[in-house]
């Protein structure tokens, strides 16, 4: 199904089970440990050996030599497949760092050797027992160093976010010099890692030249395509199965180095192996987002309109690799006449740097959104105020293409109502409670609505249970839920007449889970797959015209039926896939909120405590507010960490991420998030696709860290740039309790 | 992580002659850090001498009207026990404000003291580390040191004692109690308990080979306001940037240790003469002689400034800071 116009009424409008805050259809299976992940799948393949991963202990150089000879006669080793025995293999194209093979380290942590053994224990411990020596060569670790000399470089993530090296609308360095408010400032992030819960993991097995991968991916189009590459295969001999995924953050949108090396050790052994990387190794190698140098000028007019916005970004990365889109939603979030986007790459020898959750906004709008807070000081304006006279309906840069739906404005009040904001003081550091300076900040998020072809297959079988097979992946999103949903909406039957399979790469390829384009598309797969069934349905039980599916049962002319009789003499297949028309290029698709958050800074210590957060969201349909809310306050609670502590601290020496695990590099625990409100507005996209819905997976992520760092100015009068905001960039200017 | 004999012993002499007598054995509790750094190997000890038969899990009255904690009471038990919760509120205080509810019903009282660094140099053995490795130097000096040492450290090591626990036995004018291999015994001061590092950094405290830490005992209790003030990024499950514990007396006099700054749980005891001064007094004799770093220098106003917040909340009046 093509979608090209703007969708009219169509079963979805029912709303008898898509929009309702139903419980994941999944949950019972995570809850009681029966949906197995990746490394837990005992039962797919028998006899698995286990392999451990050997990374590089140097970040940039050439391995002189290895010697193997302990770690081979150490009790229960199998095999060790080493770099040295294989060329660099083939990169996916969205990526740029070597996965494996060849004497070349390009960073640290580099998997450099894989240990197959009868156990777990004794592939570590032979592990251990490799002998390596490196060439170290001098490498380029610092940003701060590197940026002045940057070259500009367009790009993109590799999930779809992308900009050119510069962007000019209109003049602006004229219109700046003449602005009689101006704003001209640094805002620097570092790099995060994806942290999730899950590590990589991979179990692989040949048969013949067929090979099978139970791994861990957002996704499993791109997946089977890169094993393939990866590993000069036909992709019609490999298979990727992924149903179960915890946590990816964009981490897994790619092949990561378990998948290979899994797969070179199920040769090497002649049986399946198993592989998860090694939660030490994950930070330095696999992808994070990279860190980045921003510059923000704003000029605005004395009443606040602006008339002139530049944003530039500086990020670094492996030679041939993309810059942080961090200026993307400046091209589009603010009205003005006079605008300037740059990007920056400094070639580092960090690994590589690649998507992470609303890659380009979420350190975009951190810097942004602090600007604009400035900015409405300086103009002695509400900061809720100074965004909404800046609100634009159409693109600015290209005035004709209206957004299909912006409600930012009603996101920003209707927030600011529900929030207290009036009780906000404008005065920083002046409200006090005992030792606590209270503020409160807000921000504005934007994020994009990705449309991207989606496939699924449904089945109807003679018991009227219909069965949805597609490759989308559900990385703790609520895909299974929303999918179940769908269909059931589609063909009038309750969710207990819907199974839902994914993650299989058998399964017709869908969009994935990755730029929060996952629901709406993968969801549109389905429906219009479930349009393809209903009128086989219709078909095999002789009604046409305007045909009604609702409980259970088809109706048309007066006459009715079970939907199961439509099967009854064997079961109805569908295959369709939605696809899009020029829709998103006539009109500019995004999502939408208001965030805003109250903290508590210890005025003696300068620990910040968030006290209370909300975001009110506006983002097409709602296609389940429970799991929507989840993705939201999820997306919140990672922006916290990115405001208050998340930061891959670089050793500029020896070049690699210092606080390489859980215990150091710390992301925010339940003490640390406290009441977290959402709120969607009610609203249909019709121009988004036939579901009406956009993505909320990254909205709530993006801004929330630039109101966090607001509420902490206007808690503390100081304010502080560089994220993040941890106690020692304010602690000695803080004002004293009485 | 290396392959292991393990045992489990019947008395404390037994345990103590056994690891005493066999070069790479090692004691083993609640395993909470031991084996962490075993499956790294930075530590690989090639037979383990379980403790937990040698029933020194119990919370004593002492004559002297004190209380002794058996080497072997969880975290958990010890930090709930009422006689701790009503006189030694700091002790109770600092062992919450550590770790997870799970990692405190398995760490035991003398594990917790012993516990190793968190530097995370030391926890990365592609570095050179002269804690891990004797005489390969130190990569956390001119590295990433946020989280390290400022006061006490030497040119070998700057890695800091990472507990909670300890800090407040310190202020509290803790022993801990000891048997050797030959079933002599012997009682340790805290203040003399952990050391500094100087040219031997592998050695975290003053315990000889094969010694069994058994008890620790708190002196009677001394009254006062009980406080530990533990500073960090995140509000939960995170090592101290700086924590400190104090007992705060009517009078305005006290004790203050601090935790998150040295090798050892740090007190200076003369220091503590500044009390009424204000917080700016003690910390300046207390942090005399500082070589911070410039990842953590702001540690060295930090201990003032949260000394301070504790003895706002004591009902102090703030001295500038």
């Amino acid at each position: 199904m093509k979608f090209e116009t703007p969708a009219g009424t169509n079963p979805i409008d029912q709303l008898k089970v898509v929009g309702k805050p139903t419980d994941r259809i999944d949950g019972k299976f995570k809850t009681t440990g029966t949906a197995p992940y990746a490394y837990e799948r005992h039962d797919v393949a028998p006899n698995q050996a286990y392999g451990y991963i050997v990374g590089s202990a140097v970040a940039k150089g050439r391995i002189s030599s290895m010697n193997l000879a302990d770690a081979k006669a150490a009790p229960g080793v199998l095999a060790i497949v080493s770099t040295l025995d294989h060329k660099p293999l083939p990169l996916g194209p969205q990526n740029t760092a070597n996965l494996f093979g060849g004497a070349e380290v390009q960073h640290y942590h580099q998997a450099i050797a894989l240990v197959v053994a009868e156990t777990f224990e004794q592939a570590r411990a032979a592990a251990n027992l490799i002998r390596v020596d490196y060439a170290r060569t001098k490498g380029k670790y610092d940003l701060e160093a590197l940026a002045p000399t940057a070259p500009l470089e367009g790009g993109g993530s590799g999930e779809g976010s992308a900009a050119p090296a510069i962007d000019r609308v209109g003049n602006f360095d004229g219109a700046f010099a003449s602005a009689p408010v101006k704003l001209d400032q640094q805002y620097t992030t570092p790099g995060h890692s994806h942290a999730m819960m899950e590590p990589f993991a991979t179990i692989a097995a040949w048969d013949g030249p067929k090979l099978t991968v139970w791994t861990s991916n957002q996704m499993i189009a791109w997946a089977k395509r890169d094993v393939a590459k990866t590993l000069s295969l036909s992709p019609e001999n490999v298979r990727v199965d992924s149903p179960y995924i915890g946590g990816g953050f964009g981490g897994k949108l790619f092949v990561r180095a378990d998948v290979p090396l899994a797969a070179l050790g199920a040769k090497a052994v002649g049986r399946p192996v198993k592989v998860a990387m090694q939660r030490p190794l994950i930070a330095n190698n696999s992808t994070h987002r990279p860190a980045t140098i921003q510059r923000i000028r704003l000029g605005a007019t004395k009443d606040g309109r602006i008339t002139a916005i530049a944003h530039e970004s500086t990020s670094g990365n492996l030679p041939e690799g993309k810059p942080e889109v961090a200026v993307q939603q400046t091209k589009l979030l603010y009205a003005g006449a006079n605008r300037m986007t740059l990007m920056k790459l400094a070639v580092m020898d960090l690994p590589e740097g690649n998507a992470m959750r609303a890659p380009g906004e979420a350190p975009g709008l951190m810097a942004l959104e602090m600007a604009m807070d400035e900015m409405a000081e300086k103009l002695g304006m509400d900061p809720v105020e100074f965004r909404i006279v800046n609100d634009t309906q159409v693109d600015p840069e290209k005035p004709q293409r209206p957004f299909s739906q912006r409600q930012l404005v009603k996101c920003l009040r209707d927030g600011a109502d529900r929030f207290g904001w009036s009780r906000r003081s404008a005065k920083p550091a002046s409200v006090r409670e005992g030792r606590w300076l209270i503020g409160m900040g807000m921000a504005a998020a934007f994020r994009n609505n990705q449309l991207t072809k989606s496939a699924a297959r449904v089945r109807l079988d003679g018991k009227g249970m219909v069965t949805v097979e597609t490759d989308m992946t559900d990385i703790g999103t609520g895909t299974y839920t929303i999918i179940a949903q769908t269909a059931a909406e589609m063909m009038g039957i309750g969710l207990d007449k819907v199974v839902v399979k994914l993650g299989d790469s058998d399964f017709p390829a869908s969009a994935g889970s990755g730029g929060q384009w996952g629901a709406n598309n993968s969801t549109a797969g389905v429906y219009a797959a479930c349009i393809k069934l209903r009128e086989q349905v219709g078909q095999r039980l002789g009604m046409t015209g305007d045909v009604e599916f609702a409980d259970g049962e088809v109706r048309a002319g007066g006459r009715s039926a079970k939907l199961a009789d439509a099967a009854r003499n064997g079961p109805l297949t569908a295959e369709d896939f939605i696809e899009y028309g020029d829709l998103a290029k006539k009109y500019q698709q995004s999502t939408f909120a208001g965030h805003f958050v109250e903290v508590a800074v210890d005025s003696f210590t300068g620990q910040t405590r968030i006290r209370r957060m909300l975001a009110v969201c506006a983002a097409g349909r709602i296609l389940n507010p429970k799991s929507a809310r989840n993705q939201v306050i999820g997306g919140m609670t990672m922006g916290a960490g990115a405001a208050l502590m998340e930061e891959l601290a670089v050793d500029k020496r020896f070049g690699f991420f210092v606080n390489h695990d859980l215990a150091t590099y710390e992301v925010p625990v339940h003490a640390d998030i406290p009441h977290q409100e959402v709120v969607f507005l009610d609203e249909v996209d019709p121009i988004s696709s036939p579901m009406k819905a956009k993505g909320v997976g990254e909205l709530g992520i993006c801004g929330v860290g630039a109101a966090v760092a607001n509420a902490i100015y206007n808690a503390t009068g100081v304010r502080v740039r560089d994220y993040p905001i941890t106690l020692e960039k304010h602690l000695t200017r803080l004002p004293q309790v009485a | 992580m290396k392959p292991f004999t393990y045992e489990r012993a019947k008395t404390p002499a037994e345990a103590a002659a056994i690891v005493a007598g066999r070069p790479g054995a090692k004691f083993i509790a609640g395993g909470t850090n031991l084996l962490d750094l075993m499956k790294l190997e930075i530590e690989t000890p090639t037979h383990l001498v379980d403790v937990q038969d040698l029933k020194l899990d119990r919370i004593e009255a002492t004559r002297e009207g004190g209380l002794r904690i058996g080497a072997n009471v969880t975290n958990t038990a010890l930090a709930s026990d009422d006689r701790v919760r009503r006189d030694y509120a700091v002790l109770t205080k600092a062992i919450v404000a550590g770790a997870s509810g799970q990692l405190r019903n398995k760490a035991s009282t003398a594990g917790n003291i012993l516990q190793r660094t968190r530097c995370p140099y030391f926890y990365d053995p592609n570095q050179p580390c002269n804690k891990r490795k004797p005489g390969s130097g130190c990569a956390a000096i001119g590295g990433y040191s946020r989280q390290l040492a400022v006061i006490g450290s030497s040119d070998a090591c700057i890695a800091t004692f990472p507990g909670d626990m300890a800090v407040a036995l310190r202020v509290l004018d803790a022993t801990v109690e000891t048997v050797n291999p030959q079933g002599g015994t012997r009682s340790i001061s805290m203040a003399d308990f952990h050391r500094l590092p100087g040219n031997t950094p592998q050695f975290d405290n003053t315990l000889q080979r094969g010694e069994l830490l058994t008890s620790v005992t708190l002196p009677k209790p001394i009254g006062g306001q009980h406080f530990y003030n533990k500073v960090r990024d995140r509000a939960s499950y995170a090592y101290a940037l700086v924590s400190v514990a104090a007992v705060i007396q009517p009078d305005g006099t006290g004790r203050v240790a601090v935790g998150g700054v040295a090798h050892k749980p740090w007190r200076v005891e003369a220091a503590e003469a500044a009390m009424p001064q204000g917080s700016r007094a003690v910390a300046t004799r207390l942090m005399a002689g500082a070589k911070p770093t410039a990842d953590n220098a702001f540690k060295v106003p930090l201990v003032e400034r949260t000394l301070g917040a504790v003895m706002h909340d004591a009902g102090m009046k703030r001295t500038a800071a």
